[in-house]
């Protein structure tokens, strides 16, 4: 068992073999409950294209484990910003998916300008951010300037929500 | 002549004064997400793509043009003065331009980038025009087999020649497949991977996947790794070279020209393969090789020269056969469809004022880029001290907005959600993106032209190899998946001998060098360089 737990430790590429295996898996079955009928206008049908990507996909999900086990790894992607030196920075990210998820909830109710508003701040706050007030007066802005923008520059109308009557 | 006169009247076309101003607000936009970073000119289009509905698709195509354009001129001010390359394609440029400001001579490193990526830029450009018309004359004459096999060559080759894994390559590209098959059917009406959720049915809409890809994706991982500390960048004064620069730099120009664009007019040619061969040829031509690695303006000259001229060349394959090579002409042709215009060679026949217009406001861009990057240098160097906090927030502000104005519905935004996660994990297992983002929009167009080839042939799998331009392509795609193997089978089984002295190589080793060198070209410039610039370990292309 301890064997298998330190084989296991710090592979967690496997999981993105499990992600790649799983899709190829449901791209098939669900290729496999389609039913048409022959037709000579398209012999293909659609079902051919899906099984060939389901199978790309389980031959990768299976090359993809194999190469984890023998000590293959993803080079994770550099840039400007990017310091590798340090693992994931999961206090950074919670809180901005959070951040992300409010918006989501939100935005039909309370309206783009008071969810974007939130979004843009709860953003910069993860990010690590300290200027509450500053950074509260530019999410205003932002989301405000978008409103308008969006109305009178496009003609989309972004929910107003909760604000609706005062916009 | 007939070329020549269309690309007069295109010019009249983008230089209406409202035509213009698009192509300014392109060109700048372009350049400021060249300069900053964790945002590159992909996700800048892609970021756009609702806002632009309301134009007409001639200005927003002009203005993708100034943001493509500008993304390049951008980029090398990044790579100089920051030694941080965001994009393949500058990783050559940084080894000799950061060297070169770390030495003092920051403002002619940007000259000679800025005026070769016009000169570049220029000469690229028209040889766009001189070229693809003759591309579209001979692909109009093809039939959906050959279309076929183009299109799986182009997939296959950016999926098994860039980037450091084939494998991750193909599982990147068999997951963009994976989401384009999502909706109803073009033409049983079936549906695919919908779940029984209505608001699937209709297939997940581009904007959204490139903009999570893209933009959600990236900003969460800039997020994961964020660097506490900003990089300090080089203080610059105005460009400018002396007589001596210009002596230096005007035949790397031409030769990264030369370089340049046919490697960006191939499927999957990209820009890191030219800008390496600017690089070594460069080094081998020069009278002051004891430069290279110090700071020599050749270096910098000749690859950025050819980062541009292959960015002319990706459109080649774009305009004429409706076939992306990286990632904005990806995100590019997706506008195209977004605009209910259909991409491939009767492009130029259904909407001539468009495409000409577009190409005429290539030149037009890369004029003001060379005019706005001299003189404001300083100013887009300004840009790097931008708070990370406000960057990274803005840009999932903006995607968020973008997303969710396409439909208005916030659906999308929890798509938008899963999707970015799918980005970052991608990044964090070294998953290339830009195989998915094909995936994606080709894998349709693959489908569709597979069907009707085998409609032709009655379901007889011969019906693929009906025409000599498909056999010829199948041939290239085996040599493009076969090649690497065979050459690293043969490396296996004849191991170099060691210890030899220089000067004794045998004949074997001048043709095991020659292989090596056909492997390099094969896959790209990562290995090679890899060893002898460690610090450089960033390679992947800017979304």
């Amino acid at each position: 068992m301890n064997k298998l737990a330190s084989r296991l430790k710090g592979r967690a590429e496997l999981g993105l073999a499990a992600l790649l295996g799983a899709v190829g898996v449901i791209v098939i079955l669900d290729a496999a409950s389609l039913t048409v009928p022959y037709s000579q206008a398209d012999p293909v049908g659609p079902k051919t294209m899906p099984f060939i990507i389901g199978g790309l996909l389980l031959v990768c999900a299976v090359l993809l484990a194999i190469n984890v086990l023998r000590g293959g790894q993803g080079e994770a992607e550099g840039g400007e910003d990017v310091d590798l030196s340090h693992p994931s920075d999961w206090r950074t990210v919670l809180p901005l998916v959070g951040a992300f998820v409010l918006n989501i909830l939100l935005i039909d109710t309370v309206g783009w300008v008071i969810s974007g508003a939130l979004l843009f701040w709860g953003s910069a706050w993860a990010l690590g951010s300290r200027r509450y007030v500053r950074d509260a007066i530019i999410a205003v802005v932002l989301s405000l300037g978008t409103f308008y923008g969006f109305y009178l520059g496009l003609g989309i109308n972004l929910p107003a929500g909760l604000l609706q009557g005062v916009l | 002549m007939e070329t020549f006169d269309l690309l007069m009247q295109g010019f009249s076309t983008a230089a209406t004064p409202m035509n213009l101003l698009y192509a300014f607000i392109g060109v700048l936009l372009g350049t400021a997400v060249g300069v900053l970073p964790g945002i590159g000119p992909a996700m800048a289009v892609a970021l756009l793509l609702p806002v632009t509905y309301a134009l007409e698709p001639t200005s927003a195509f002009i203005m993708f043009a100034g943001i493509y354009y500008g993304g390049m001129f951008g980029g090398s001010t990044t790579s100089i003065l920051l030694n941080t390359p965001g994009e393949s394609a500058t990783v050559i440029t940084a080894i000799e331009g950061h060297k070169m400001a770390k030495a003092g001579r920051a403002a002619q490193a940007l000259a000679t980038a800025a005026i070769g990526s016009f000169v570049a830029g220029t000469i690229g450009t028209a040889l766009l025009v001189a070229f693809t018309p003759m591309v579209v004359d001979f692909a109009v004459s093809l039939g959906s087999p050959s279309y076929l096999a183009i299109m799986v060559l182009a997939l296959l080759a950016v999926t098994a020649v860039l980037g450091a894994s084939k494998l991750r390559g193909f599982a990147s590209l068999g997951l963009g497949l994976a989401i384009g098959l999502v909706g109803a059917d073009k033409i049983t009406g079936q549906q695919r991977l919908v779940f029984g959720q209505p608001l699937l049915v209709d297939g997940l809409d581009i904007v959204v996947v490139a903009v999570a890809i893209f933009a959600v994706g990236e900003a969460l991982w800039i997020a994961a790794h964020l660097r506490r500390k900003p990089l300090s960048t080089i203080p610059v004064g105005r460009p400018w070279m002396g007589k001596q620069d210009w002596k230096r730099s005007w035949k790397p120009w031409l030769r990264g020209t030369a370089y340049g664009y046919p490697f960006g007019a191939l499927p999957a040619g990209g820009a890191e393969v030219p800008t390496f061969l600017s690089y070594v040829t460069e080094k081998k031509l020069s009278k002051h090789p004891e430069e290279f690695g110090h700071g020599a303006i050749e270096g910098v000259a000749g690859p950025e020269a050819a980062n541009n001229a292959s960015a002319a060349g990706t459109l080649t394959p774009m305009l004429a056969l409706g076939l992306p090579t990286n990632a904005t002409a990806a995100v590019m042709l997706a506008a195209f469809t977004q605009y209910g215009i259909q991409p491939g060679p009767l492009l130029f026949d259904s909407e001539p004022e468009l495409v000409w217009a577009l190409i005429a406001s290539l030149f037009i861009g890369n004029t003001l880029l060379l005019l706005i990057n001299l003189p404001l240098a300083p100013v887009w160097a300004k840009l790097l001290q931008i708070p990370r906090p406000y960057l990274y927030a803005g840009i999932l502000f903006f995607a968020t907005l973008g997303a969710y104005a396409v439909n208005l519905q916030a659906f999308d935004l929890v798509l938008l959600l899963v999707l970015g996660a799918l980005g970052f994990a991608m990044r964090r297992f070294g998953l290339p993106v830009l195989p998915l983002i094909l995936g994606v929009i080709l894998g349709p167009r693959v489908e569709e032209e597979l069907r009707q080839s085998l409609q032709l042939s009655a379901g007889d799998p011969a019906g693929l190899f009906s025409e000599p331009i498909a056999v010829g392509t199948y041939i290239l795609v085996a040599l493009v998946l076969l090649l690497p193997l065979a050459i690293s089978a043969f490396k296996r089984f004849r191991p170099q001998p060691q210890g030899v002295p220089a000067g004794a190589e045998s004949r074997d080793e001048v043709s095991a060098a020659e292989a090596r060198q056909g492997a390099t070209v094969a896959s790209g410039p990562r290995e090679t360089i890899a060893g002898e610039y460690q610090q450089q370990h960033d390679h992947k292309e800017k979304p």
